[in-house]
């Protein structure tokens, strides 16, 4: 059975309106595949944390059902709690504890005996290892975050949320997360991580969702939405810089940009003719020349930008 | 059952009364000892006996019931706030365990740690007073219930109390009085009759009258009646806690 057939969550008609009345999901509806890295991506306030609070057991759902491994989160709460690793956003750590009995503690708070064979493994696998004596106070925020995966790691999980895991880290640093979010892939589990760094999802996610206003917009193969959606450009440089677009460029879609010194085409690069190639013609005929040209792919973000830029359906 | 999580949460709050031992032990004991000075020298020297026992003895029980109460509700209360201050708190949500567990670990912690300091003072106390306990399955039953139930009231305050105003507002106000004016140093003999009335419903009485009991065979009601009352109070705190959880009350949305 594939992945695909055999998903290791699911989540069905999943509704929560908080008190007072905002609705912050609205009928979601997802499955993800076994040892996957699914990106969710959207905007502040899209739903994100709420969603993964509920999978997790932190807020209740005002309706539908979310199944892990099979098992239901209300009903079967011990099974799928023990199942998942929690990664949350904000740096909430035992400040007055050492960095070994803080993630032995989770270890034991999760059901399960003391395994020091295995908190090792993952302090050194997160390069906390010389610090697994130190109080989690004298940590950097960096070091932090890692104590925090560490801490979701301890009980073995085969599910890891990761609620904005880079949000405000530096660069090198997010580096370091990306290439410890592959390897525990690599070791079968399966990731789900919110962010609002397209770069991150476009880095790493095998598939990618996007969230906005509480409703799932689209569910997509990472490769696949980008050839979906992604538009391509050419940019052409012309020699000399044009008042106006020729009539007769008419058809395509062209803008001046650069003081009229480019000119930019957009084109679907799904489509079968991308037309290209009448475009050089019609170019070569309305006597405009260039010196050079590139072709440019949209990114992720591109693609995220116009998907919540469009109205939610009512 | 999960015995790792309630064993890990008895342990990590166990560990936190070592780091902060002074707080814990040392001010209780510091605070009971100057009790001793001043109501059992000072105001001792004026009540020589109460019901033919000496007053700094008769004041023994109600001393280790004011650090009893007091440090149950302190204990159980910061445990719980605590994490939900810092943010922690989304690792007890998040994990698999019960309402009963999560009870059992942290109540379990505090009154342990009551106990503790219930003994500790005990002992200091033989350092001023002759003691004499006529039925000590009676005064461990007595700390033990009083322990766990008020460590049940104080996780309930720790989880109602969404600043540290609240957290000390209930031991403040109602609390202390209660253990002060509840027969804590005094045998309600002494007051006029309308008092003793009042004192009546007092719920802190029946818990000193009946520890005193346990010690000295002298009691202001009976003892049946204070055992019957805690008993009564222990299933009062649980219920207000299956409540908070089966709600999720301050701590789920």
């Amino acid at each position: 059975m594939s992945s695909a057939e055999n998903p290791i969550l699911i989540v069905e008609s999943l509704n929560k309106v908080y008190q007072g009345g905002f609705e912050a999901l609205k009928d979601i509806n997802l499955s993800i595949r076994r040892g996957e890295i699914f990106a969710l991506l959207g905007p502040n306030g899209a739903g994100k944390t709420t969603l993964i609070s509920i999978i997790c057991g932190i807020v209740k759902p005002s309706s539908g059902k979310v199944r892990v491994d099979g098992y239901d989160i209300i009903d079967d709460f011990r099974k799928t709690r023990s199942l998942i690793g929690l990664v949350p956003q904000e740096l909430t750590t035992d400040s007055f504890e050492t960095v070994w009995n803080t993630v032995a503690f989770s270890r034991g708070l999760f059901g399960k005996a003391p395994a020091p064979d295995h908190i090792e493994r993952v302090l050194k696998s997160l390069s906390l290892w010389d610090k697994k004596d130190s109080m989690v106070m004298t940590l950097s925020g960096g070091m932090k975050r890692r104590l925090l995966i560490a801490k979701a790691l301890s009980h073995e999980p085969n599910v890891l949320f990761l609620d904005e895991p880079t949000a405000g880290v530096d660069v090198s640093l997010r580096k370091d997360m990306w290439k410890i979010v592959q390897e525990l892939k690599a070791a079968g589990v399966t990731i789900i991580l919110t962010t609002h760094y397209i770069e991150e999802a476009e880095e790493i996610a095998d598939r990618v969702g996007v969230i906005n206003q509480g409703e799932l917009v689209l569910v997509e193969e990472k490769q696949q939405l980008m050839q979906k959606l992604g538009k391509r450009q050419l940019t052409l440089l012309l020699t000399e810089p044009l008042n106006r677009i020729p009539e007769v460029l008419g058809g395509y879609d062209l803008e001046l940009i650069e003081d009229n010194r480019q000119l930019r085409y957009t084109f679907d690069s799904a489509a079968q003719r991308t037309g290209i190639t009448a475009l050089l013609e019609d170019l070569k005929t309305a006597g405009v020349s260039f010196s050079d040209l590139q072709t440019s792919q949209s990114s992720l973000e591109d693609i995220f930008v116009d998907l919540i830029s469009q109205p939610v359906r009512s | 059952m999960n015995l790792h999580g309630v064993l890990a949460i008895y342990r990590f709050e166990m560990a936190r009364m070592k780091r902060t031992l002074l707080q814990s032990v040392v001010a209780p004991v510091l605070t009971t000892s100057l009790y001793f000075i001043v109501f059992g020298a000072a105001i001792g020297s004026r009540i020589q006996q109460v019901d033919g026992v000496s007053y700094g003895a008769f004041i023994v029980p109600g001393l280790i019931m004011l650090n009893l109460l007091t440090q149950s509700i302190s204990n159980a209360s910061f445990g719980i706030y605590f994490p939900k201050f810092v943010g922690t708190i989304y690792e007890m949500l998040s994990a698999p365990v019960s309402m009963l567990e999560v009870v059992l670990g942290y109540v379990g912690a505090a009154a342990t740690k009551s106990l503790i300091l219930g003994l500790i003072i005990l002992a200091t106390a033989s350092f001023f007073v002759d003691l004499q306990i006529a039925h000590p399955l009676v005064m461990l039953a007595f700390l033990v219930l009083t322990t766990l139930s008020f460590s049940m009231m104080g996780f309930a305050i720790g989880i109602w109390a969404d600043n540290f105003e609240k957290l000390s507002l209930v031991p403040m106000l109602l609390v202390t009085p209660l253990i002060f004016l509840g027969g804590s140093f005094y045998s309600i003999d002494m007051l006029p009759p309308v008092w003793q009335t009042i004192s009546l419903f007092n719920p802190v009485l029946y818990l000193v009258s009946g520890f005193r009991w346990s010690f000295y065979e002298i009691a202001d009601v009976n003892v049946g009646v204070s055992l019957i009352s805690i008993c009564g109070f222990l299933l009062l705190c649980y219920s207000i806690i299956w409540f908070i959880f089966k709600t999720g009350y301050k701590l789920r949305s």
